[in-house]
């Protein structure tokens, strides 16, 4: 089981999630997070008081897959989040030692 | 225990102080009310001069027009400062201290309001010396529904009442803009006890100073016109055109505001964290409150519904919306982009300079002190703020200095027929337009603006001083990080 952590661009997250669901992926978390790469951030003005804002707005995907499906979840983000510019984002993948389904108590991958 | 002490100690003084200084001068000429010149009101003493009771003509009857508009301008007055000048200030700070800065703005307004009614009033409109009246008037007392106060034509009047309410206001939005200055880091008691302080000690002497005068009625010669002016305030004797309050109000808070800043220090962090305005959107509802409230503050300083009160209501449009225009551009230039703060601090900055010369200027002069007060407020809150060096937290001097300032003195200017002014009116021949020249009035606008600074100044920087020795000016550095509104109030403003 590996939980896939992808970092992309706020308005991308709706093609995002129609991919995923084409691929079969049953659910995600979604969070609203702030970051930056590469990409930088932007000056913000107020009367005398300048401020540079590093920090862009951006948002977390995170997806518990099997592992037999995480190369087509890795492509299907990369895909649908890319838009060529300077801040696309990332996408990590990490072991998961342990799913449960709190419902049921199911473990394993058939809580996935 | 202590804290409640020495604020009514201070009260108890500043009574005695007025009181002591008031008593030593036997009561000069009849006060403010409009009586027919010949006979005095019925509310001083019989004892300043005789028959008092026995007045030649019945109680004037007030315009009913007159009165319905100052009853609105008085309103309208009330809606800048809350929530106007509340939400203004509010959404620019940060959202730990929203609630504190409206609850400051809304308690000083109501604590100078009732200390105006019981002495603030009197110790202003009342004739004794040209710094300061008399306690005659104290809890307003002898006023009845009858009382009439004078307006700037002969013969016309207004509820006494009335003007009482008018002028409260203005006494309460004055401190109240001190506020600004030292946000987001002073005790929520010692504003309260530096306000009273500074309106009992300031306000009150400026105000009488610029506006005190017995009234038209007075004036029927060139004897009775030396008399006036003899028992008239300060700066009004010295002949100094300050229609709404640019003196009065703004420079006068704007001065208190900076000393304040120097004197309770920067905020924690000034200059390395982010000290971003918090919500924009309220500081544009709370700009365009001001806007619209300010034609109570200048069209509602004429004192009667007539052509000046348009004259007046014209230039606070005009002159407002240069002043945002050029703002925006002279930020557009500088910076490359025109925010909606710059556009609304541009707004007010053309308020604040118009203030004092609505009724005096022509729309031509409306426009050039709206550019003038955009462009040099523009300076005031940039390159003067860093020469400064203070933590004016919200630019109070960089907009209400400056730009009182600036219209303070080209209210001597515009005010020229020459350059579109209504000039001077002469009570003894009953005609307007008179002009000494402009330098003349220039110099005279200045000494205004000189010893409004001064005055200001001096009893701001005492009462700081005296609040902090008592009090203490600033909350501590970890109530300043965590937020005044949880520290000070016990509740967030959006539930965080």
């Amino acid at each position: 089981m590996k939980m896939i952590t992808a970092i992309i661009k706020p308005f991308k997250l709706d093609e995002v999630r129609e991919a995923l669901s084409g691929i079969g992926v049953q659910g995600i978390t979604v969070t609203e997070v702030k970051g930056f790469g590469r990409q930088k951030g932007h000056t913000e003005l107020y009367r005398g008081a300048e401020y540079v804002v590093d920090f862009l707005p951006k948002v977390r995907i995170d997806a518990a897959v099997d592992e037999s499906i995480v190369d087509r979840v890795i492509e299907a983000i990369e895909a649908s989040a890319r838009t060529g510019k300077i801040g696309d984002g990332k996408i990590f993948v990490m072991s998961i030692e342990q799913v449960v389904r709190i419902r049921t108590g199911e473990t394993g991958k058939d809580a996935l | 225990m202590l804290k409640k002490f020495i604020a009514s100690l201070a009260l108890g003084v500043a009574a005695l102080g007025y009181s002591g200084a008031a008593f030593s001068q036997a009561a000069s000429a009849p006060a403010a009310e409009a009586a027919p010149a010949a006979a005095a009101p019925a509310t001083i003493p019989a004892a300043a001069t005789p028959a008092a009771a026995a007045s030649a003509a019945p109680t004037p009857v007030p315009n009913k027009g007159d009165t319905a508009w100052m009853t609105v301008a008085t309103a309208l007055v009330i809606l800048m400062t809350i929530p106007g000048l509340a939400l203004f200030y509010g959404g620019l700070v940060r959202s730990k201290n929203m609630l504190s800065v409206l609850m400051q703005v809304m308690m000083v307004f109501c604590l100078i309001f009732v200390l105006w009614v019981v002495y603030g009033y009197s110790l202003a409109f009342t004739a004794s010396n040209p710094f300061f009246g008399t306690l005659d008037k104290l809890f307003l007392k002898g006023m009845t529904p009858d009382s009439v106060a004078a307006t700037f034509s002969k013969g016309v009047y207004l509820p006494e009442f009335t003007y009482v309410a008018f002028q409260g206001t203005f006494a309460a939005i004055t401190t109240c803009l001190i506020v600004g200055a030292f946000a987001e880091r002073m005790k929520f008691s010692a504003v309260l006890l530096f306000s009273v302080l500074w309106f009992t000690f300031a306000y009150i002497p400026i105000s009488h100073m610029v506006w005190y005068w017995d009234g038209p009625d007075a004036i029927t010669s060139e004897k009775t016109l030396e008399t006036v002016t003899a028992a008239a305030g300060f700066m009004w004797a010295k002949g100094a055109l300050d229609f709404a309050g640019g003196t009065v109000v703004h420079i006068n808070a704007a001065i208190a505001g900076l000393v304040g800043a120097f004197l309770i220090g920067k905020r924690v962090g000034y200059g390395k964290e982010s000290m971003a305005p918090h919500n924009l959107p309220m500081t544009m509802i709370g700009a365009s409150l001001l806007w619209v409230g300010w034609f109570g503050f200048n069209a509602g300083s004429n004192l009667e519904a007539n052509g000046s009160a348009a004259l007046a209501f014209l230039n606070t449009t005009v002159a407002t919306a240069v002043a945002a225009l050029a703002w925006s551009a002279g930020e557009a230039l500088m910076r490359g982009k025109a925010s909606m703060l710059g556009a609304a601090s541009g707004a007010v900055a053309g308020l604040v300079a118009i203030t004092p010369a609505c009724g005096y200027v022509g729309i031509g002069g409306g426009i050039v002190i709206g550019l003038a007060a955009g462009l040099l407020c523009l300076w005031g809150v940039n390159g003067l703020k860093r020469l400064l060096g203070a933590d004016d937290s919200l630019d109070v001097f960089g907009v209400h200095g400056v730009g009182g300032i600036t219209g303070a003195l080209l209210t001597g200017v515009f005010a020229a027929p020459s350059l579109g002014g209504v000039g001077i009116y002469n009570y003894v021949t009953n005609k307007g337009g008179e002009w000494s020249g402009i330098g003349t009035q220039l110099w005279i606008q200045a000494q205004g603006v000189f010893w409004t600074i001064v005055i200001s100044g001096v009893v701001a920087f005492v009462a700081y001083k005296i609040v902090d020795l008592t009090i203490g000016l600033r909350v501590s550095e970890e109530e300043e990080r965590e937020g005044l509104d949880i520290t000070s109030h016990g509740e967030t403003a959006y539930g965080k």
